[in-house]
């Protein structure tokens, strides 16, 4: 069986048992990326199109290469280098790129709710890689799948989310997809950056990154994003690492067998210490290359047959 | 799943273990003994008739030949037709396939298409020296240019039929049957 849902639009209004599929298919999917010959026909004759109108490096590679592992074709639109410098709409682009013939459009837009948008507009299936400050909902089922794979479960464990929460799309997908999933959810953040009403999420929030760190089996710690911080939401990023820097100190007042977690890039010394990072807890780049298997699961998902019966 | 009505039984669980001695000698026969031989279940039911292949085999030899699990949705050319899509499950073929003699194991052949899907995912483990093909039924119509080297029955079958293998490691029983095809 596939998907419940046609797009993968967020974590929000996804079922557990889409979430649960998507995550028992990127098991195998990991297995062919350990092989010596990274490639299976599944989706040849399918082509997938990542539409991004801001930049990213591993989200985009990280489609890209799921794609042609699974033999799909692959084209990149970036809107720097496209017909949106003329002035064409994302509603106009997406038309195009549908009458082209493809089958998945992979979309990341400054705009939340642009996914959304796109889904409703065109009628092949919509991958949401981050709209705005809303969701990025495969970073977030590839932190659950890493979760999963070294605690064994997600249920009951106490995942402390820290740093801006306010800007992370990050955060809000792993907010809902882990209480979706039974986990307890913590946040910590300098207040300013802590979005109002965020226990009615269904999360403990804290100020005092200590308080959150305190037993939790999972650190997801969140990128300080440097470009955002120019309306002196906090002092300095001096004192951002004095005070919420997840360093060797704080990270032993978790389990000891926490699991460290990053969605990357990295400002090393200034979220994380180096220290920390490149321990033994550390998952960061295990992380990366879940991505690409968490991803494959969703195109073979998201592309599903309609017919008859199979002669096998 | 709608299920049709039960026509005839082929074989019943002594015929499935005489079969599967049968054949354990032919492996062992044809490839003059069962060094660099590896056998690979295709699932569900390849899976464990190849693990009770290997025990037979054993029991005849006195030394154990390594048993792998494939899993083909992957490499299923009929995505785009299908009414569900089917679940990936994993591949766990934990020795080298290079160089080996490859013996596929699978309960039913019929259009070809499955042991065609089975064919490329072995070559993506590596460069088997040769790969054969075991069956406990060959019902025929091959849709490909395909033919196994172990047979347990051919049973000529029409199209309208359905074969059935039940195993007692999934089915909790061991039978092969001639099912008629749902309406």
């Amino acid at each position: 069986m596939g998907l419940q849902c046609k797009h993968m639009l967020g974590l929000q209004d996804i079922s557990v048992q889409d979430i649960e599929k998507v995550l028992d298919t990127a098991k195998p999917m990991k297995d062919i990326i350990g092989r010596k010959i990274k490639k299976v026909p599944t989706l040849r004759g399918r082509s997938v199109v990542t539409v991004f109108y801001e930049n990213s490096t591993r989200t985009r590679m990280s489609f890209d290469l799921a794609a042609k592992y699974l033999s799909a074709d692959t084209v990149g639109l970036s809107a720097s280098s496209s017909s949106v410098q003329k002035g064409e709409s994302l509603i106009d682009t997406a038309r195009t790129v549908e009458a082209m013939g493809a089958d998945v459009v992979v979309l990341r837009h400054p705009a939340s709710g642009s996914a959304e948008l796109l889904a409703k507009t065109v009628n092949c299936a919509v991958i949401n890689a981050g709209d705005g400050l809303h969701e990025h909902p495969t970073q977030a089922l590839l932190d659950m799948f890493t979760i999963r794979e070294h605690k064994g479960k997600i249920k009951g464990l106490k995942v402390a989310i820290i740093g801006d929460i306010l800007h992370s799309r990050v955060a809000r997908s792993n907010i809902w997809g882990l209480t979706k999933m039974g986990a307890e959810v913590r946040v910590a953040g300098p207040a300013t950056l802590l979005p109002p009403e965020m226990d009615k999420l269904g999360v403990k929030v804290f100020t005092r990154v200590e308080d959150a760190l305190e037993g939790a089996d999972v650190v997801n710690v969140l990128r300080i994003q440097l470009e955002r911080q120019k309306q002196g939401l906090f002092p300095s990023l001096r004192e951002y690492a004095q005070l919420y820097g997840i360093n060797k100190e704080r990270i032993a007042l978790a389990k000891a067998d926490v699991l460290v977690m990053h969605p990357g890039p990295m400002n090393r010394g200034i979220e994380i210490t180096a220290e920390v990072a490149d321990s033994q807890q550390a998952v960061i780049n295990e992380q990366v290359n879940n991505g690409v298997a968490v991803r494959m699961a969703l195109l073979y998902l998201l592309t599903g047959g309609e017919t008859v019966e199979t002669t096998y | 799943m709608k299920v049709g009505k039960e026509k005839a039984q082929i074989l019943d669980a002594n015929g499935i273990r005489r079969a599967l001695t049968r054949i354990a000698h032919e492996i062992i026969e044809r490839n003059k003994g069962i060094e660099n031989v590896a056998l690979v279940g295709i699932r569900r039911r390849g899976v464990p008739l190849a693990d009770r292949l290997a025990r037979r085999i054993k029991e005849i030899e006195g030394t154990e030949v390594p048993v792998g699990i494939l899993d083909i949705t992957l490499y299923r050319d009929d995505l785009t037709t299908l009414a569900h899509q089917p679940v990936v499950h994993q591949t766990i073929v934990d020795f080298p396939v290079t160089g080996k003699i490859i013996v596929l194991v699978d309960d039913v052949l019929f259009t070809g298409r499955t042991i065609r899907a089975a064919l490329d995912a072995i070559m993506d483990l590596g460069r088997p020296q040769t790969i054969q093909l075991m069956v406990l039924v060959d019902r025929g119509h091959r849709e490909l240019p395909i033919r196994a080297d172990f047979v347990g029955k051919n049973v000529p079958t029409s199209k309208r039929e359905l074969v059935s293998v039940r195993v007692k490691e999934i089915d909790n029983e061991d039978s092969v049957v001639i099912m008629e095809k749902p309406e």
